[in-house]
């Protein structure tokens, strides 16, 4: 293994099929699938394999790849992964490799070129995971931006010009912002020490003023506060996920968003620790609001998508909440809410995608009593929605846990006003449930033993009533055996996180202790 | 035995996943082979353990493995028997055991069956690990975990709209219970360091009196909610809409009373606050008086044992906040025997009457029904107090707990409720199996249930009989010996009750429990009292009571429906409105500036030639200014 560049070779593997799918212009559908697919596999293969070989007790950076680039610049090619970002490159390569198998048969137009926008995206998620330059950073990070865009603006729903624009000019807002940070920090350690470099373990041994920190701080929190996104530069993310295809939400909710928290754990923390400091109050209590705010909100939408979009606001505020707690089981449950995040948000996306595929509407109040005629799926919505609400057993809870857990020991009003989102959470989600799998469609006749059957039909007296239409979720046949892969090690990996998080932890433990070194190691 | 506690849950767990997952296409009607096996294993081995427990007083326990590890706060899954989890244990696999048994004969041909006997093996794992627990967390996670069993349990025939509407009721409703009772968890890891109760214990005394009252109340929310007091008891009744079986298992014999089983763990933690055991006496007195005078009122024969059961929890709680700890869980467990008894009696009659449960279109019902008679009277008068039987000796103990425990007030409102509790339990058995058939006998044919479901009922009609004599002479019998190393140390209280004051409250309770099986007699057999009229004279009182004390209304009123219409201006208002609209007034901005900038690229040459001209003078007049000395 020695010397082999496997963090490189996992990150253009996808590159090098995106082009072979580009530079073969007759290539057929079907083979840009199975191309697409090959080349996730191989990616995912790789990334277990490093999994693997990865040394859970050694602090720092291993895999490492360094080599001059433009050294006039101080730029570098330069790679590599410690217990935070090997986690969020698994996590990468096995959802790209399950949205490719989950848009197999729904994506009908345009399949190469969708394919290429795939395996792009994946290179430009796995690039900005195991960056350690800046400017290498930088590129993968804006390299991501296009073909997500062009996923939701080509192979998206009624709006999704709209939804792409949004997102692309968003993020590009705050991405430039970075780009001002990461030059001024530059220029403050060239300034101070007389050596040009954007290598990021170099730049944490800087010394920089606190004015200096609250700016650059700032420029680089935006940019990952629009990405998670937080409470209140949320709104494209409802946007783009409704109009997003479904394997394009996955990625979205599954790795685009934990770049937010991966930013802040990479480069906010060990860069500006005297700012964080001082922001972390106005950053928990942005999140406590984005916690409580997320989940009123996702209680009152009647579209499916939007109800997961915003629940997802909800969650990412946990992974803030944690952070800025400053002690280990913060920084542990955040790591934790990102990750099953990752799982569950995806798997939930992956859900409405199915049920879309046959009734084509998203609205809740269409669909009903899916557990009868598609007892499969239920089962997998039913464990998707309790790990959502924080169910203990399951991942959610355990990230949840000790996020909240870590903020009330830092702060004790953000830890007790955060915790009431438990309440909520098990509304919004189980009502979703009842509504979609349990009781009876609106286009059935109602149920005369039913002593409510009356109000069953009747309109919501806020959200208007629901008119019957074509849509017969009795006529839905139950998950095929392609949906049930897609499913399947979602879940596994739920319950496990969920009963045995102990794994996940050992390998995070050295990060996060690095990272907590500046905080005074609170409860390591 | 210590090495083999694990088995005592895994044997239903196993039952549990793999019905669930080869229920619906192989085993299904076979479903319940496995599940009855791994619960039986479950039982063997606890008796086991029990006995061991019994002979070598100490309590037994196994370390699995160490769940959550972050930094200091490392959560272990331990399991332990004590003598507290020991009397659970035993509680929860007999009756567990007994009620799957039942099922058999009353889940039979419903096409969920499968999925009936997986979700059940399921609760007995989830509530045999809460109890087996060691620490909080891993308490709190079953107590969710049972929280889960019985959401789908209740939501079980899923179709129905109020099932589903019960079920997620019951899980919210649980989850404000839980909000505190994980706060109260995080609290005592913030001020201890740990979570395993006896480090726990072993601290606590030293902690501020605030904050021990603080994590007491917090811990107790968590009680509120599972185990039905006041303000949070309105799941429950709405709970019956699951299967009988279900109501007899979890929300009769143990589930609910977890909260009194956790709050008799925290014994050290309670008793160390006297304002929080005056919470707990409050709320306990209150919920067994407001519970009884529902149940008055009630025609659904299930309605009325699920307010009873809410009534009889209220005993245990207010039992706990006088110190009487052996006496609520005394209580505990008979009332496992007589409720789980009237649950499936009355599951019984539903049965035997095509799903009816509206006791206005029963009666008479003894002739047809004479096991289910003999036994439902049993549990009945065992639930009234009557003497012998178990309620008597447990229910006496516990109004005698608050008596000598210097709350004289409750002990009084226990006494009142007592007269109900018999006056509402003779009110059912004698409008359900006495008087007139008031059914269609043309449509309804009564017919006593089979054998797999009459075993039960006589099993645990012995139960209902003989087991208050556990308790007997009172607080020396075998039941308070066996519990007593439980419930000493960390500077506990012991009341030694006169022989006096036993004396006098079990007449006093004798009589009450008379005097409400006559009070019934007189008004549903005879007819000397009309009980219309009583309602009528009453007025607002009957309503009051009739309407549930309004909690539901009030709730809807106050709670649920200003939160939604927080949530919807929240999405329309603040969401769309401002902030989307602040994002997209930015773009706007952007390009209503660009448009009017767009004019100035004319494109006529002319133009741009006089842009150039004014722009050098411009520039030269700034220059000649500021950067010169020509006007200086």
């Amino acid at each position: 293994m020695d010397g082999f560049p496997i963090l490189s070779a996992l990150t253009y593997v996808p590159l090098v099929g995106a082009a072979i799918i580009f530079f073969w212009p007759r290539a057929s559908a079907r083979a840009a699938r199975w191309i697409a697919l090959g080349a996730s596999l191989v990616s995912l293969a790789l990334s277990l394999v490093m999994l693997a070989g990865f040394d859970r007790d050694a602090s720092g950076m291993q895999f490492v790849e360094h080599y001059d680039w433009l050294p006039a610049l101080g730029v570098s090619y330069h790679f590599g992964v410690d217990g935070i970002s090997v986690l969020l490159l698994v996590l990468t390569t096995l959802l790209t490799t399950l949205a490719i198998v989950a848009s197999w048969d729904p994506v009908q137009h345009r399949v190469r070129e969708y394919m290429i926008s795939m395996l792009l995206l994946e290179t430009g998620m796995l690039g900005v995971f195991v960056s350690l330059d800046l400017f290498l950073f930088y590129i993968f990070w804006e390299v991501m931006l296009i073909p997500m865009a062009l996923l939701i603006g080509v192979w998206g729903s009624a709006n999704r010009i709209y939804a792409a624009v949004k997102f692309f000019l968003y993020t590009l807002a705050g991405s430039l912002l970075m780009l001002v940070g990461i030059i001024a920090l530059y220029q403050a350690y060239f300034e101070q020490t007389g050596i040009r470099t954007l290598n990021v373990l170099e730049l944490q041994q800087g010394n920089y003023g606190h004015s200096f920190q609250m700016w650059v701080f700032a420029a680089f929190f935006i940019a990952f506060a629009i990405k998670m996104p937080m409470w209140p530069f949320h709104t494209w993310l409802p946007d783009a996920h409704v109009e997003a295809p479904t394997a394009g939400s996955v990625l979205l909710a599954g790795v685009l968003l934990k770049m937010g928290g991966y930013g802040l754990l990479r480069f906010n923390l060990p860069l500006f620790p005297d700012a964080a400091r001082s922001w972390a109050p106005a950053i928990m209590a942005l999140s406590v609001i984005g916690i409580i705010y997320g989940a009123l909100v996702a209680l009152v939408q009647t579209d499916l998508k939007k109800l997961v979009a915003y629940s997802s606001v909800s969650h990412m505020g946990f992974v803030t909440l944690g952070i800025f707690a400053f002690n280990a089981q913060g920084l542990y449950g955040a790591m934790i809410v990102m990750l099953s995040h990752g799982l569950v948000t995806s798997a939930l996306f992956l859900c409405v995608g199915i049920i879309y595929e046959r009734g084509h509407t998203r609205l809740i109040s269409r669909f009903g009593g899916l557990a009868t005629n598609m007892p499969i799926y239920a089962s997998f919505l039913g464990l998707f929605s309790l790990a959502s609400l924080g169910l203990p057993g399951l991942s959610g809870f355990v990230g949840e846990f000790l996020s909240i857990l870590g903020a009330f020991r830092a702060e004790r009003v953000a830890g007790v006003i955060a915790f009431a989102v438990v309440i909520l959470s098990a509304w919004y989600m189980l009502w979703m449930y009842q509504r979609v799998a349990w009781q009876r469609a609106p286009s059935e006749p109602p149920d005369p033993t039913d002593p409510e059957a009356k109000q069953a039909g009747a309109p919501h007296p806020v959200m208007g009533g629901a008119e019957a239409d074509a849509v017969d979720p009795r006529t839905f046949r139950d998950v095929t055996w392609r949906e049930l892969v897609t499913l399947a090690p979602l879940a596994v990996l739920t319950l496990w996180m969920g009963w045995a998080p102990q794994w996940f932890m050992d390998v995070l433990r050295p990060a996060l202790e690095l990272v907590a070194s500046p905080f005074g190691r609170i409860g390591f | 035995m210590a090495n083999w506690i694990f088995l005592i849950p895994l044997a239903p767990l196993i039952a549990a996943v793999v019905n669930f997952i080869f229920g619906r296409w192989y085993l299904r009607d076979r479903a319940h082979w496995l599940a009855i096996l791994g619960v039986a294993i479950s039982f063997g081995v606890s008796v086991a353990v029990v006995a061991q427990v019994a002979r070598d007083e100490v309590a037994l326990s196994q370390h699995l493995y160490t769940w959550i590890p972050a930094g200091d706060f490392q959560v272990p899954v331990t399991l332990t028997v004590d003598q507290l989890t020991a009397v659970m244990l035993l509680v929860v696999t007999g009756v567990s055991l007994l009620v799957h048994i039942y099922s058999v004969g009353y889940m039979h041909g419903d096409p969920g069956f499968y999925r009936f006997f997986a979700y059940l093996p399921l609760f007995v794992f989830s509530m045999l690990m809460l109890v087996l627990a060691n620490n909080y967390l891993l308490l709190f996670v079953f107590w969710e975990a049972v929280g889960l069993c019985s959401y789908l349990l209740i939501g079980f025939w899923y179709r129905r709209r109020s099932a589903a509407q019960a079920a997620k009721k019951a899980f919210v409703v649980n989850r404000v219970g839980d909000f505190g009772f994980g706060l109260g968890v995080m609290l005592i890891f913030v001020h201890l360091g740990t979570l395993e109760y006896t480090g726990v214990f072993a601290q606590v005394g030293a902690l501020p009196q605030g904050t021990i009252t603080a994590i007491a109340l917090l811990l107790f929310t968590g009680a509120i909610g599972k185990s039905a007091q006041i303000p949070l008891f309105v799941w429950l009744p709405d709970a019956m809409e699951g299967p009988t079986p279900v109501s007899a298992l979890i929300h009769a014999a143990t589930m609910v009373t977890a909260g009194i089983f956790m709050v008799a763990r925290s014994w050290p933690i309670f008793a160390a606050s006297p304002d929080a055991m005056l919470v707990v006496a409050i709320i306990g007195a209150a919920t067994a008086f407001v519970a009884a005078t529902i149940g008055l009122t009630q025609y659904d024969i299930k309605k009325v044992v699920a307010y009873s059961t809410v009534s009889q929890l209220g005993y245990m709680a207010f039992a706990l906040g006088s110190g009487a700890w052996v006496a609520a869980i005394f209580h505990l467990t008979t009332h496992a025997f007589f409720k789980a008894l009237l649950f499936l009696g009355a599951g019984s009659v539903i049965h035997a009457m095509h799903d009816e449960q509206d006791m206005r279109r029963m009666g008479g019902l003894k002739r047809h029904l004479p096991l289910t008679y003999w036994t439902f009277l049993i549990g009945s008068a065992a639930n009234a107090g009557i003497f012998p039987l178990a309620g008597f000796w447990s229910k006496d103990e516990v109004i005698v707990g608050a008596w000598v425990g210097g709350r004289p007030i409750v002990a009084i409102v226990g006494l009142v409720a007592a007269l109900f509790t018999s006056l509402y339990m003779f009110r059912v058995v004698f409008l359900t199996f006495h008087g007139p058939e008031r059914f269609d006998a043309h449509t309804v044919h009564p017919h006593e249930s089979p054998p797999v479901m009459a075993v039960p009922l006589l099993i645990l009609s012995v139960g209902a009989v003989f087991a208050g004599f556990l308790g007997v002479p009172p607080e020396r019998g075998v039941f308070h010996r066996f519990l007593e190393p439980v419930f000493s140390g960390h500077g506990a209280e012991v009341h030694h009750v006169s022989t006096a004051t036993t004396l006098t409250f079990g007449l006093i309770s004798t009589a009450v429990a008379l005097a409400g099986l006559g009070l019934a007699y007189a008004a549903y057999v005879r007819g000397a009292i009309k009980p219309a009229v009583v309602a009528a004279r009453l007025g607002p009182l009957y309503q009051l009571a009739y309407r549930r004390w309004y909690f539901d209304e009030i709730y809807e009123a106050l709670i649920v429906h200003p939160l939604y219409r927080l949530s919807v201006w929240l999405w329309r208002v603040v969401d769309i409105g401002i902030i989307d609209g602040a994002v997209n007034g930015v773009a706007g901005l952007v390009n209503f500036t660009a448009q009017r900038w767009r004019r100035v690229q004319t494109g006529l040459v002319a133009n741009y030639a006089l842009a150039i001209a004014l722009g050098t003078v411009i520039i030269v007049g700034v220059y000649l200014i500021v950067g010169s000395t020509l006007f200086q």
